[in-house]
């Protein structure tokens, strides 16, 4: 019984230690100038498995996830967001995946950020 | 060592001495009062360096030379970007979206649209477009709407009814901020009771609708939203007089009492004293009317913990007279010398609804809302009595999340109803209680990009409709840019209550004949239909302005249907379907933004509506097969003093509406098996003299188109043949009004 007790105390205890948290919050800069940049942004990172929740700021440039740790990580995400095209904090888009994002969306083109200032 | 541990305590202090940077966030007021905001949030752009505001709305936040855009957000209001170049006290205002929204909407949003991305076919009524036509109840506000039919004034009543996809407005649910609320007792005249000015959107969902309002809808729902103490105007004043007689004052009055509660006071008379019977048959055009109405809404806001709240209650008193113009209540009633009608009807309503958004999960949200309503009618109709009592009782709740990721929605919930009627038709009574009680699912699927669809389905056990399933889906498919199409298919289930929705005919020589037993709703059974739908719309360019076409085809089929029949001229007659009875509805509209600020609505609309009588399947009576509408509006550009014109106009053309009975009978009361065609145009002109002061003038059905003799056998009104059912078009011809508007935000 003392044995069974003990087993139990270690799952349990053991499996809070290690337990990743299932909505776990993180916001991160990606790089975008406009609406269109925000529906490719959030897309790419809610269909990458384990994102629950992303909204992404025009302005700020910043993106709000809530993730599960179990099923993904931002590496991952952040894998997922410049495979579409966008610059992240830690991954930069490849050029041939960039030149095919939509001509108002080229956030590298100085001309094309001023545009979109008020 | 103490010396040791001292450095090292000071050593943070002296850092962030160094290198903070302070400030304090305000909330931004006309006032220019200093609101402090407490819990905004304020961090270096790109960075993960932020921090949090405190009670006083003070900051401090560490500073670096790279740092330069300082980012300050908080929900609800709008998120600055500050340019810092030095560490100097920052004080910043930050003005809350509200405010913001209205300004934009003023100037872009459409008066009226349908969502491109919704997977229900909502068309959006905003409060810009029920201003178009500034007279006065939920009924009327429907008249620039191609998709909703407002009937003529039924001739005793005064009062119009809606309908949808050729259904009359007991197949439609009729909502107020999602609470089931026109219906039962109130089906016949309850648009009437809620005034114009409360209103500040209505959404028209055609098709199904959602299982989250409950098992009744089939034609469609219509949602009205209520004015809010929050956004609506601190004073707002209306004022309407018009040719017929008819007077109205609105007033509203808002105040924030604290930090979190708001309160709005909503008063509404209406009145009509003069006499008209300009068609000379000794009826009155138009019935004597007053209606005094008052609604208080406590409105409680708690954006940082996520909790929002309603509470409202409402008394409403509403008499009508009606019938010959030398009618005497007091010494004609119940007697033969005179015809008159008086109808009384007093409404009491409460309802408390709560909200919760988890701050931490933005997807997970818990309502409840629960509703309760008493409604008193007292009338008759020259000898005949009809009284009804109706208390109702509505409880919901609510969950919303999501599955794996926000792409996949669900809902889920418990709702609970009970309505008590107490009916005394002519002198027999007729007293039921009904009660259900009902678990829904809703799972929304939405890729982002061309599909989202949304499946929901119900159960409810009710004492008198039984144990049932009410499914409905919505699909929206979006192949190509600019285009949505639609598809709906849905259960409806209901009990008909025979004699409140079809009061009409208490003033008419009919008898009334129940052919039916063994049912549980006056010997009949409940009404059971399915609804599918196909819609497609398409936004374009024409000549660089903008412009959308939509096609919409719906079909209703009637499992059951309590068959409405008054073929027979000397009587009415209401039993279970045998046979077939459906509905079908197709409606073109095509919306064209022409020039600036100038706006146009083109709609055709064609109705199959048959049903199985006693003596075959005909065409629904008094229901065209074809319309036509046509709706342009202009405004001028608002000068810097914010004045500016409005102008508007609406045509409807009805095209000939079959009447009941036979061809023979129509003749000896000098109708044929057709009524002619109606058109009405009505138009209005706004002046803006400012954002707080408005005028408008107006004609109703400028025209002048009348129906000669509305009440059949009206020189004698208790004799075999008298009938105030056949109205088919207008019976006051043209009217003019004026009116103003006056608010102080």
């Amino acid at each position: 019984m003392k044995k069974l007790i003990f087993v139990l105390m270690i799952t349990i205890f053991g499996a809070t230690g290690f337990a990743q948290n299932k909505n776990a919050k993180a916001t991160i800069e990606v790089d975008g100038v406009c609406g269109m940049c925000k529906d490719r942004i959030e897309k790419a990172s809610i269909k990458t498995k384990g994102v629950k929740s992303a909204s992404w700021d025009v302005k700020t440039h910043q993106l709000d996830l809530i993730y599960n740790e179990g099923k993904t990580d931002l590496a991952k995400i952040q894998q997922s967001i410049a495979d579409s095209g966008h610059d992240t904090e830690d991954i930069k888009a490849k050029e041939e995946v960039y030149a095919k994002i939509d001509d108002c969306c080229k956030y590298r083109d100085e001309n094309v950020v001023n545009d979109h200032k008020d | 060592m103490k010396k040791l541990f001292q450095l090292l305590f000071l050593l943070p202090a002296f850092l962030s001495a160094q290198e903070t940077l302070k400030g304090v966030v305000l909330e931004a007021n006309t006032e220019n009062a200093e609101i402090p905001l407490g819990g905004a949030n304020v961090y270096w752009l790109n960075t993960s360096v932020g921090t949090v505001t405190d009670f006083n709305g003070n900051f401090e936040i560490p500073y670096k030379k790279e740092f330069k855009k300082l980012v300050i957000s908080f929900i609800g209001y709008q998120t600055d970007t500050l340019q810092i170049n030095s560490i100097k006290f920052v004080k910043h205002s930050l003005k809350p979206t509200a405010n913001l929204d209205e300004v934009t909407v003023r100037s872009r949003q459409k008066a009226s649209s349908r969502s491109f991305l919704e997977s229900q076919n909502v068309i959006n009524v905003s409060s810009g477009e029920l201003l178009k036509a500034a007279c006065c109840n939920l009924a009327e506000s429907f008249e620039t709407n191609p998709s909703i039919d407002v009937n003529f004034a039924d001739a005793v009543s005064g009062t119009r009814q809606i309908k949808m996809l050729g259904l009359s407005s007991p197949y439609i649910l009729i909502t107020t901020e999602n609470v089931p609320s026109i219906r039962g007792a109130s089906q016949a005249y309850g648009l009437s009771f809620i005034p114009g000015t409360w209103v500040e959107s209505i959404q028209i969902t055609k098709g199904a609708g959602s299982v989250v309002n409950g098992y009744e809808s089939i034609a469609g729902q219509i949602n009205a939203e209520l004015q809010k103490p929050l956004t609506d105007d601190k004073i707002f004043v209306n004022a309407y007089g018009s040719g017929n007689g008819r007077f109205e004052l609105n007033t509203h009055l808002n105040n924030k009492v604290s930090e979190r509660w708001s309160t709005g006071l909503y008063i509404h008379g209406n009145l009509r004293e003069t006499e008209f019977d300009k068609n000379g048959d000794t009826f009155l055009d138009a019935p004597l009317m007053n209606q005094i109405n008052v609604m208080n809404r406590w409105q409680y806001v708690d954006q940082e913990n996520g909790y929002v709240g309603f509470v409202n209650v409402r008394y409403m008193n509403d008499e009508k007279r009606n019938g010959q113009t030398f009618f005497n209540p007091n010494t004609d009633r119940g007697t033969t010398n005179v015809w008159g009608s008086e109808i009384k009807t007093q409404r009491f309503d409460a309802s408390g609804k709560f909200g919760y958004v988890n701050p931490e999960l933005p997807w997970r949200t818990t309502g409840v809302q629960v509703a309760y309503s008493h409604h008193d009618q007292e009338s008759y109709f020259g000898l005949n009595d009809y009284n009804i009592q109706h208390t109702s009782l509505y409880a919901n709740v609510l969950y919303n999340s999501i599955i794996s990721d926000s792409r996949h929605k669900i809902k889920t919930g418990l709702s609970a109803t009970y309505d008590g009627y107490e009916e005394l038709v002519y002198s027999e009574n007729f007293n039921r209680i009904e009660n259900s009680i009902g678990a829904f699912f809703e799972y929304n699927f939405d890729n982002l990009g061309d599909l989202n669809f949304s499946a929901g389905i119900r159960a409810d056990v009710h004492n008198r409709l039984g144990t049932f399933i009410t499914p409905r889906l919505h699909v929206r498919y979006t192949p190509w840019e600019k285009s949505a199409f639609r598809l709906s298919a849905g259960r409806g289930k209901r009990s008909a209550n025979i004699f409140a929705e079809n009061q009409q005919f208490f003033a008419s020589s009919r008898n009334l004949n129940i052919l039916g037993s063994g049912g549980a709703i006056y010997g009949l059974d409940p009404e059971i239909a399915w609804n599918y739908g196909v819609s497609y719309l398409q936004g374009f360019n024409l000549f660089t302005r903008k412009a959308d076409f939509i096609v919409d085809f719906y079909r209703t089929d009637f499992a059951n249907q309590v068959v409405v029949d008054w073929e027979n001229p000397q009587q009415i007659n209401f039993y279970n379907l045998e046979g077939e009875s459906y509905a079908n509805n197709f409606q073109t509209e095509f919306n064209y933004n022409a020039f600036e600020h100038f706006d146009m609505r083109l709609a055709y609309k064609y109705y199959d509506v048959q049903t199985t009588y006693l003596d075959g399947k005909k065409q629904k009576p008094l229901t065209p097969n074809h319309r036509f509408f046509a709706n342009a509006s202009y405004e001028t550009q608002f000068s810097d003093a914010g004045r500016n014109w409005k102008f508007d106009a609406t045509f409807n053309y009805l095209g000939e509406q079959r009447f009941p009975s036979n061809e023979g009978y129509l003749k000896t009361i000098g109708l044929s098996e057709f009524s002619p065609s109606v058109s009405t145009l009505n138009a209005q002109i706004t002046r803006v003299f400012s954002p707080n002061f408005e005028v408008y003038i107006g004609g109703e059905n400028i025209t002048n188109t009348k129906q000669d003799n509305p009440i059949i056998g009206n020189e004698d009104p208790f004799g075999s043949t008298f009938d105030s059912t056949y109205v088919y078009g207008p019976i006051f011809g043209s009217m003019y009004y004026a009116g103003l508007r006056y608010r102080i935000n």
